[in-house]
């Protein structure tokens, strides 16, 4: 039940698009037309699902301060969480090199479709940072982190499909010149926000 | 010293090519750290440390990166420096660093550096790439800070944590518009500086 309630929560209140504003890069630049943006959407999803349980074994075994007490007890007082950061990027970008290769290898239309946006996932900040807020935020185990990734994903592929099909729409409207292309969807990204903060009251 | 391409490293990007309104490059941490004015403008000073020195490594090691793992090679010097940044940050002005949370560390997926290192600093020498960060940090800054003082001017009714709204306008009925600290009304913030900016460079505009 804790793991639905997380779940859900992932998804819509601590959206990754709306209330942290991550992976705006590729959100905006990659919204254009619906296709494309679901692909991205299920790469992103893939990737958190994937380094996400790694990453935090490797928080929890190798760089909390003692978490190397289990190798020998003279190493029960070693702090290496300054290395985080450095540790994260290097499992996603190996991560994502990895991916690139196996759907390549097995499924050559899937990675057709995808083309150049699997390799830039690796400097997507929603990965990132999916990896830095379950950090902060202590799950008791690496399936609730799992499942926090995977809501975090689902979250940013809604919202991503959301905004492609809205900009898909205001091709046909007339829309003040200064404003045309990146100015109007910020403001309907700012509107979309607005709407998903509703979700904000529900307790669960 | 400053030739004319130096030059121009350095200006364009505060105005004519500014990564945020121009190249849309650095949004997440454009529109996250701007609540209020003090965390945007250290968020600023880190960006440009980190860019005006990554720039210059990458470029002094351009000519030895094989092409095929430079993105990881650009991620590990990129990531290196931020980890000095944040363990300075959290040494001298803990509040702040507690304030940004997680938006230091994701200065390594920053897109304004990986832009950067990739369009300039993989092509040029050490000196133009050094001005070239410093310009892209600098007109980085700028928005952030005019977002910052915006959102905190209307928001908070104070700059830097001052008050600058005086009480006699609360006495009489002027409210701090809550709506401003929320995030949705960054993006709708940096919106309206997008159209201005774009309307006093037509040149800019999308057809």
């Amino acid at each position: 039940m804790e793991e639905l309630n997380l779940f859900v929560k992932s998804i819509f209140i601590d959206n990754m698009i709306f209330a942290y504003f991550l992976g705006m890069c590729s959100f905006l630049a990659v919204s254009k037309n619906v296709k494309t943006a679901f692909g991205l959407g299920i790469a992103v999803t893939f990737m958190l699902v994937v380094t996400m349980p790694i990453n935090y074994m490797l928080d929890k075994y190798v760089l909390q301060p003692g978490a190397l007490s289990w190798a020998s007890d003279s190493l029960a007082n070693v702090d290496l969480s300054f290395l985080g950061l450095i540790m994260f990027i290097a499992v996603i970008a190996s991560g994502t090199q990895l991916v690139e290769m196996a759907v390549e290898k097995f499924s050559p239309s899937l990675y057709a479709s995808l083309g150049i946006f699997l390799p830039l996932i690796a400097v997507n900040c929603a990965i990132l940072g999916g990896a830095l807020f379950m950090q902060q935020k202590e799950f008791p185990n690496a399936w609730t982190a799992t499942v926090y990734g995977a809501g975090s994903g689902i979250g940013w592929l809604l919202a991503i499909v959301g905004l492609a099909a809205i900009r898909e729409k205001i091709a046909y409207s007339n829309v003040p010149k200064p404003l045309r292309g990146i100015g109007i969807t910020f403001i309907i990204t700012g509107l979309m926000g607005i709407a998903f903060m509703s979700f904000l009251g529900i307790k669960l | 010293m400053i030739s004319k391409k130096s030059k121009e490293a350095f200006f364009n990007p505060l105005s004519k090519d500014n990564p945020v309104l121009v190249q849309i490059l650095g949004i997440c941490s454009t529109l996250a750290v701007t609540a209020s004015l003090e965390p945007a403008i250290v968020m600023g000073i880190s960006v440009i440390v980190v860019m005006a020195l990554s720039n210059v490594i990458i470029s002094l090691i351009r000519n030895t990166i094989p092409t095929t793992i430079r993105i990881i090679v650009q991620l590990v010097v990129v990531a290196a420096l931020v980890i000095c940044v944040q363990q300075f940050l959290v040494a001298y002005d803990y509040d702040v660093s507690k304030q940004l949370s997680v938006f230091i560390g994701l200065i390594i997926t920053n897109c304004i550096l990986m832009g950067r290192l990739e369009a300039f600093a993989l092509n040029n020498g050490p000196w133009p790439s050094f001005l070239d960060g410093i310009g892209n940090g600098l007109g980085y800054t700028i928005i952030l800070v005019i977002v910052a003082a915006v959102r905190e001017l209307f928001g908070s009714g104070s700059l830097l944590g001052f008050q600058v709204i005086p009480q006699w306008c609360y006495d009489h009925g002027y409210e701090n518009n809550g709506l401003m600290i929320l995030p949705p009304m960054a993006l709708i913030t940096v919106a309206c500086i997008i159209w201005v900016h774009r309307a006093r460079n037509p040149e800019l505009m999308d057809n």
